[in-house]
Protein backbone atom coordinates (compact mmCIF):
# COMPACT_ATOMS: atom_id res chain seq x y z
CA UNK A 1 0.00 0.00 0.00
CA UNK A 2 1.24 3.30 -0.56
CA UNK A 3 0.69 6.19 0.75
CA UNK A 4 -0.41 9.47 -1.14
CA UNK A 5 2.24 11.65 -1.50
CA UNK A 6 1.80 15.25 0.25
CA UNK A 7 2.77 18.02 -2.15
CA UNK A 8 6.32 19.53 -2.05
CA UNK A 9 5.78 22.80 0.11
CA UNK A 10 9.28 23.30 0.85
CA UNK A 11 10.26 25.43 -2.43
CA UNK A 12 6.86 27.49 -1.60
CA UNK A 13 8.37 28.34 1.88
CA UNK A 14 11.15 29.02 1.53
CA UNK A 15 10.20 31.59 -1.22
CA UNK A 16 7.65 33.42 1.05
CA UNK A 17 10.96 33.22 3.81
CA UNK A 18 12.75 35.86 1.39
CA UNK A 19 10.21 38.55 1.16
CA UNK A 20 9.23 37.96 4.74
CA UNK A 21 13.22 38.20 5.61
CA UNK A 22 13.43 40.86 3.78
CA UNK A 23 10.28 43.36 4.86
CA UNK A 24 11.80 41.94 8.47
CA UNK A 25 15.42 43.10 7.93
CA UNK A 26 14.54 46.10 6.53
CA UNK A 27 12.11 46.98 9.00
CA UNK A 28 14.74 46.20 11.81
CA UNK A 29 16.88 48.26 10.39
CA UNK A 30 14.63 51.38 9.67
CA UNK A 31 13.40 51.52 13.45
CA UNK A 32 16.89 52.51 14.13
CA UNK A 33 16.24 55.99 13.33
CA UNK A 34 13.35 55.90 15.49
CA UNK A 35 14.87 59.24 18.39
CA UNK A 36 17.57 59.67 15.54
CA UNK A 37 16.08 60.98 12.73
CA UNK A 38 17.43 64.99 11.58
CA UNK A 39 13.78 66.35 11.86
CA UNK A 40 10.71 65.12 14.12
CA UNK A 41 8.85 64.74 11.20
CA UNK A 42 11.36 62.50 9.38
CA UNK A 43 11.40 60.72 12.43
CA UNK A 44 8.09 59.58 12.45
CA UNK A 45 7.93 59.22 8.27
CA UNK A 46 10.76 56.49 9.16
CA UNK A 47 8.98 54.95 11.57
CA UNK A 48 5.86 54.44 9.16
CA UNK A 49 7.60 52.82 6.92
CA UNK A 50 9.12 50.78 9.53
CA UNK A 51 5.86 49.84 10.68
CA UNK A 52 4.82 48.96 7.10
CA UNK A 53 7.42 46.55 6.50
CA UNK A 54 6.82 44.96 9.92
CA UNK A 55 3.35 44.38 9.18
CA UNK A 56 4.47 42.98 5.75
CA UNK A 57 6.60 40.68 7.38
CA UNK A 58 3.77 39.94 9.96
CA UNK A 59 1.47 38.26 6.92
CA UNK A 60 4.39 36.93 5.29
CA UNK A 61 6.02 34.77 7.43
CA UNK A 62 2.53 33.68 9.36
CA UNK A 63 1.80 32.23 6.00
CA UNK A 64 5.14 30.48 5.66
CA UNK A 65 4.55 28.97 8.81
CA UNK A 66 1.26 27.39 7.61
CA UNK A 67 2.99 26.09 4.58
CA UNK A 68 5.49 24.36 6.40
CA UNK A 69 2.69 22.98 9.04
CA UNK A 70 4.89 22.36 11.98
CA UNK A 71 3.05 24.50 14.11
CA UNK A 72 5.66 27.68 14.02
CA UNK A 73 3.65 30.88 14.56
CA UNK A 74 4.97 34.51 13.02
CA UNK A 75 6.86 34.76 16.04
CA UNK A 76 8.81 31.67 15.83
CA UNK A 77 9.70 32.07 13.04
CA UNK A 78 11.10 36.12 13.10
CA UNK A 79 12.76 35.74 16.46
CA UNK A 80 13.95 31.84 16.74
CA UNK A 81 16.05 31.36 14.00
CA UNK A 82 19.42 31.10 12.90
CA UNK A 83 22.08 33.65 11.14
CA UNK A 84 21.71 31.06 8.28
CA UNK A 85 17.88 30.42 7.81
CA UNK A 86 17.29 33.89 7.32
CA UNK A 87 16.94 34.47 3.46
CA UNK A 88 17.14 38.38 3.02
CA UNK A 89 18.99 39.63 0.45
CA UNK A 90 22.41 41.39 1.80
CA UNK A 91 21.39 44.69 0.33
CA UNK A 92 18.88 45.15 3.10
CA UNK A 93 20.74 44.27 5.91
CA UNK A 94 23.60 46.97 5.16
CA UNK A 95 23.89 49.68 7.92
CA UNK A 96 21.77 52.87 7.79
CA UNK A 97 24.69 55.08 7.15
CA UNK A 98 23.54 58.81 7.24
CA UNK A 99 20.42 59.71 6.30
CA UNK A 100 21.08 59.98 2.15
CA UNK A 101 22.76 56.32 2.57
CA UNK A 102 19.22 55.03 4.40
CA UNK A 103 17.13 57.17 1.56
CA UNK A 104 19.36 55.63 -1.40
CA UNK A 105 19.10 51.66 0.21
CA UNK A 106 14.80 52.69 0.43
CA UNK A 107 14.55 54.08 -2.97
CA UNK A 108 16.59 50.51 -4.70
CA UNK A 109 14.18 48.34 -2.12
CA UNK A 110 11.01 50.83 -2.73
CA UNK A 111 11.19 50.31 -6.53
CA UNK A 112 12.11 46.39 -5.93
CA UNK A 113 9.23 45.71 -4.12
CA UNK A 114 6.48 47.84 -6.08
CA UNK A 115 7.17 45.84 -9.66
CA UNK A 116 7.75 42.72 -7.51
CA UNK A 117 4.33 43.15 -5.85
CA UNK A 118 2.39 44.72 -8.89
CA UNK A 119 2.82 41.56 -10.66
CA UNK A 120 2.58 39.42 -7.77
CA UNK A 121 -1.19 40.57 -7.64
CA UNK A 122 -1.76 38.03 -10.43
CA UNK A 123 0.04 35.18 -8.63
CA UNK A 124 -1.46 31.72 -8.89
CA UNK A 125 -1.11 31.41 -4.81
CA UNK A 126 -3.89 33.27 -3.82
CA UNK A 127 -2.33 34.02 -0.39
CA UNK A 128 0.55 35.76 -2.07
CA UNK A 129 -1.72 37.69 -4.25
CA UNK A 130 -3.93 38.89 -1.61
CA UNK A 131 -0.66 40.37 0.70
CA UNK A 132 0.49 41.83 -2.24
CA UNK A 133 -2.45 43.81 -3.13
CA UNK A 134 -2.11 45.31 -0.10
CA UNK A 135 1.18 45.74 0.38
CA UNK A 136 1.61 47.11 -3.35
CA UNK A 137 -0.37 50.75 -1.42
CA UNK A 138 2.02 50.99 1.39
CA UNK A 139 5.04 50.85 -1.07
CA UNK A 140 3.61 53.34 -3.35
CA UNK A 141 4.05 55.26 -0.96
CA UNK A 142 7.34 54.82 0.71
CA UNK A 143 8.59 55.09 -3.39
CA UNK A 144 7.16 58.49 -3.14
CA UNK A 145 8.73 59.22 0.10
CA UNK A 146 12.17 57.79 -0.80
CA UNK A 147 12.59 59.06 -3.91
CA UNK A 148 11.15 62.47 -3.36
CA UNK A 149 14.26 62.54 -0.62
CA UNK A 150 16.61 61.07 -3.22
CA UNK A 151 15.81 64.26 -5.74
CA UNK A 152 16.63 66.58 -3.08
CA UNK A 153 19.44 65.48 -1.61
CA UNK A 154 20.76 64.99 -5.28
CA UNK A 155 20.14 67.81 -6.96
CA UNK A 156 20.84 69.75 -3.74
CA UNK A 157 23.69 70.96 -2.22
CA UNK A 158 27.38 69.52 -3.02
CA UNK A 159 27.27 68.44 0.34
CA UNK A 160 24.54 66.50 0.23
CA UNK A 161 25.14 65.27 -3.60
CA UNK A 162 28.31 63.61 -3.11
CA UNK A 163 26.86 62.01 0.22
CA UNK A 164 24.40 60.11 -1.96
CA UNK A 165 26.75 59.45 -4.89
CA UNK A 166 29.09 57.44 -2.13
CA UNK A 167 26.01 55.91 -0.92
CA UNK A 168 25.15 54.86 -4.44
CA UNK A 169 28.40 53.73 -5.24
CA UNK A 170 28.66 51.36 -1.86
CA UNK A 171 25.34 50.30 -2.18
CA UNK A 172 24.74 49.53 -6.18
CA UNK A 173 26.80 46.08 -6.23
CA UNK A 174 24.29 44.49 -3.63
CA UNK A 175 21.01 45.66 -6.37
CA UNK A 176 22.43 42.48 -8.61
CA UNK A 177 21.27 39.78 -6.10
CA UNK A 178 18.08 41.40 -6.06
CA UNK A 179 18.42 40.01 -9.89
CA UNK A 180 20.37 37.06 -9.63
CA UNK A 181 17.52 33.97 -10.46
CA UNK A 182 18.17 31.10 -9.36
CA UNK A 183 16.18 27.45 -8.75
CA UNK A 184 14.12 28.82 -6.74
CA UNK A 185 13.38 31.69 -8.67
CA UNK A 186 12.43 29.94 -11.67
CA UNK A 187 10.65 27.40 -9.68
CA UNK A 188 8.06 29.97 -8.63
CA UNK A 189 7.97 31.40 -11.96
CA UNK A 190 7.52 28.22 -13.91
CA UNK A 191 4.22 28.17 -11.28
CA UNK A 192 3.16 31.37 -11.82
CA UNK A 193 3.28 32.22 -8.29
CA UNK A 194 5.82 34.39 -8.64
CA UNK A 195 6.84 36.99 -11.69
CA UNK A 196 9.84 36.49 -13.89
CA UNK A 197 12.93 38.05 -12.10
CA UNK A 198 14.56 39.88 -15.48
CA UNK A 199 11.23 41.28 -16.22
CA UNK A 200 10.93 42.96 -12.93
CA UNK A 201 14.56 43.86 -13.31
CA UNK A 202 13.60 46.00 -16.71
CA UNK A 203 10.76 47.86 -14.99
CA UNK A 204 13.03 48.19 -12.07
CA UNK A 205 15.81 49.77 -13.79
CA UNK A 206 13.61 51.94 -16.17
CA UNK A 207 12.32 53.56 -12.57
CA UNK A 208 15.89 53.72 -11.08
CA UNK A 209 16.90 55.24 -13.83
CA UNK A 210 14.40 58.13 -13.86
CA UNK A 211 14.93 59.09 -10.19
CA UNK A 212 18.49 59.10 -10.56
CA UNK A 213 18.50 61.56 -13.60
CA UNK A 214 16.49 63.33 -11.85
CA UNK A 215 18.17 63.56 -8.82
CA UNK A 216 21.56 64.12 -11.08
CA UNK A 217 23.22 61.09 -9.89
CA UNK A 218 24.70 58.36 -12.61
CA UNK A 219 24.13 55.05 -12.06
CA UNK A 220 27.14 52.65 -11.35
CA UNK A 221 28.06 49.74 -13.79
CA UNK A 222 26.88 46.31 -12.25
CA UNK A 223 29.53 44.14 -10.47
CA UNK A 224 29.40 40.60 -9.96
CA UNK A 225 28.84 39.75 -6.56
CA UNK A 226 29.78 37.16 -3.72
CA UNK A 227 27.14 37.33 -1.42
CA UNK A 228 23.97 35.08 -1.69
CA UNK A 229 21.56 36.25 1.29
CA UNK A 230 18.64 34.37 -0.39
CA UNK A 231 20.49 31.34 0.12
CA UNK A 232 20.91 32.45 3.84
CA UNK A 233 24.65 33.06 2.98
CA UNK A 234 24.80 36.81 4.74
CA UNK A 235 27.38 39.75 5.34
CA UNK A 236 28.36 40.52 8.94
CA UNK A 237 25.90 42.99 9.75
CA UNK A 238 22.93 39.99 9.99
CA UNK A 239 24.50 39.03 13.54
CA UNK A 240 24.11 42.45 14.76
CA UNK A 241 20.69 43.03 13.88
CA UNK A 242 19.65 39.33 14.72
CA UNK A 243 21.10 39.87 18.50
CA UNK A 244 19.54 42.76 18.87
CA UNK A 245 15.93 41.80 17.55
CA UNK A 246 16.16 38.19 18.96
CA UNK A 247 17.72 39.46 22.53
CA UNK A 248 13.55 39.63 24.11
CA UNK A 249 12.60 36.36 22.94
CA UNK A 250 15.64 34.82 23.18
CA UNK A 251 16.06 35.35 26.81
CA UNK A 252 12.26 35.44 28.34
CA UNK A 253 10.89 32.94 25.69
CA UNK A 254 7.21 33.22 25.16
CA UNK A 255 7.51 36.78 26.52
CA UNK A 256 4.39 38.77 25.35
CA UNK A 257 2.95 42.18 25.53
CA UNK B 1 15.61 87.71 9.45
CA UNK B 2 14.84 84.54 8.24
CA UNK B 3 16.82 81.33 9.63
CA UNK B 4 17.32 79.00 7.00
CA UNK B 5 18.59 76.72 9.69
CA UNK B 6 15.00 75.76 10.16
CA UNK B 7 12.43 74.55 7.74
CA UNK B 8 9.63 76.97 7.05
CA UNK B 9 6.28 76.32 8.75
CA UNK B 10 2.85 75.29 6.93
CA UNK B 11 -0.48 74.96 8.24
CA UNK B 12 -2.52 71.62 7.77
CA UNK B 13 -6.28 70.92 7.10
CA UNK B 14 -7.37 67.84 7.00
CA UNK B 15 -11.18 66.42 5.20
CA UNK B 16 -11.95 63.70 7.19
CA UNK B 17 -14.65 62.15 4.99
CA UNK B 18 -16.46 63.48 1.36
CA UNK B 19 -18.60 66.09 2.06
CA UNK B 20 -17.05 67.52 5.08
CA UNK B 21 -14.93 70.63 4.90
CA UNK B 22 -11.00 70.73 4.96
CA UNK B 23 -10.56 71.56 9.58
CA UNK B 24 -7.13 72.99 11.10
CA UNK B 25 -5.61 70.31 12.84
CA UNK B 26 -2.04 71.79 13.12
CA UNK B 27 1.19 72.73 12.05
CA UNK B 28 4.72 71.61 10.86
CA UNK B 29 7.88 72.33 9.42
CA UNK B 30 8.96 70.93 5.65
CA UNK B 31 11.01 72.31 3.02
CA UNK B 32 8.72 72.65 0.35
CA UNK B 33 4.85 72.31 -0.30
CA UNK B 34 5.15 68.22 -1.45
CA UNK B 35 6.79 67.80 1.48
CA UNK B 36 4.46 69.11 3.91
CA UNK B 37 2.13 67.25 2.15
CA UNK B 38 3.93 63.64 2.62
CA UNK B 39 4.58 64.96 6.45
CA UNK B 40 1.25 65.92 7.10
CA UNK B 41 -0.03 61.96 6.12
CA UNK B 42 2.50 60.55 8.30
CA UNK B 43 1.57 63.34 11.27
CA UNK B 44 -1.61 63.94 11.04
CA UNK B 45 -3.47 60.87 9.39
CA UNK B 46 -1.84 58.05 10.99
CA UNK B 47 -5.27 56.97 12.44
CA UNK B 48 -7.66 57.13 9.44
CA UNK B 49 -8.20 61.06 9.96
CA UNK B 50 -8.47 61.91 6.82
CA UNK B 51 -9.17 61.65 2.67
CA UNK B 52 -7.70 64.86 1.95
CA UNK B 53 -5.22 67.07 2.57
CA UNK B 54 -4.36 71.05 1.89
CA UNK B 55 -1.49 72.57 3.55
CA UNK B 56 -0.64 76.22 3.48
CA UNK B 57 2.45 77.82 4.22
CA UNK B 58 1.71 79.83 7.66
CA UNK B 59 3.21 82.79 6.52
CA UNK B 60 0.57 83.64 3.96
CA UNK B 61 -2.12 83.51 6.46
CA UNK B 62 -3.25 87.05 7.26
CA UNK B 63 -4.45 87.03 11.02
CA UNK B 64 -7.04 89.48 12.58
CA UNK B 65 -5.25 91.51 15.67
CA UNK B 66 -6.24 90.39 19.01
CA UNK B 67 -5.91 93.83 20.18
CA UNK B 68 -8.81 94.77 17.88
CA UNK B 69 -10.96 92.13 19.14
CA UNK B 70 -13.56 94.18 20.80
CA UNK B 71 -14.40 96.41 17.60
CA UNK B 72 -14.20 93.10 15.30
CA UNK B 73 -16.80 90.76 17.46
CA UNK B 74 -17.73 92.78 20.53
CA UNK B 75 -20.60 94.51 18.05
CA UNK B 76 -21.59 90.60 16.97
CA UNK B 77 -22.71 89.68 20.66
CA UNK B 78 -26.28 91.57 20.78
CA UNK B 79 -27.58 90.58 17.24
CA UNK B 80 -29.05 87.29 18.48
CA UNK B 81 -31.52 87.14 15.49
CA UNK B 82 -28.90 86.80 13.22
CA UNK B 83 -28.70 82.69 14.22
CA UNK B 84 -31.07 80.79 12.20
CA UNK B 85 -32.50 78.91 15.32
CA UNK B 86 -36.18 79.38 14.28
CA UNK B 87 -35.66 77.27 12.05
CA UNK B 88 -37.04 73.51 11.82
CA UNK B 89 -34.06 71.03 10.72
CA UNK B 90 -35.10 67.78 8.30
CA UNK B 91 -34.15 64.69 10.06
CA UNK B 92 -32.38 64.28 6.51
CA UNK B 93 -29.72 66.58 7.03
CA UNK B 94 -27.03 65.23 9.02
CA UNK B 95 -23.93 67.20 8.71
CA UNK B 96 -25.19 70.74 9.47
Amino acid sequence: MTLPVPPDTSALFRYVLRLGDLSLVLGQRLGEWVGHAPALEEDLGLANVALDLIGQARLLLSYAGEIEGRGRGEDDIAFLREHGEYLNPVLVEQPNGDFGQTILRQVLIDAFQLELYQRMMASTDQRLAEIAAKSVKEVRYHLRYSSGWLVRLGDGTADSHARVEKALESLWPYTVELFAEDELDRTMADQGVAPRLSEVKMAWLERIDEILSEATLRRPPDRSHAWHGKRGQHSEHLGYILAEMQHLQRTYPGARW
Amino acid sequence: MQDNRQWPLFEVFIRARGGLDHKHVGSLHAADARMAVDHARDLYTRRQEGVSIWVVPSKEITASDPAETDSLFEPARDKIYRHPTFYEIPDEVKTL
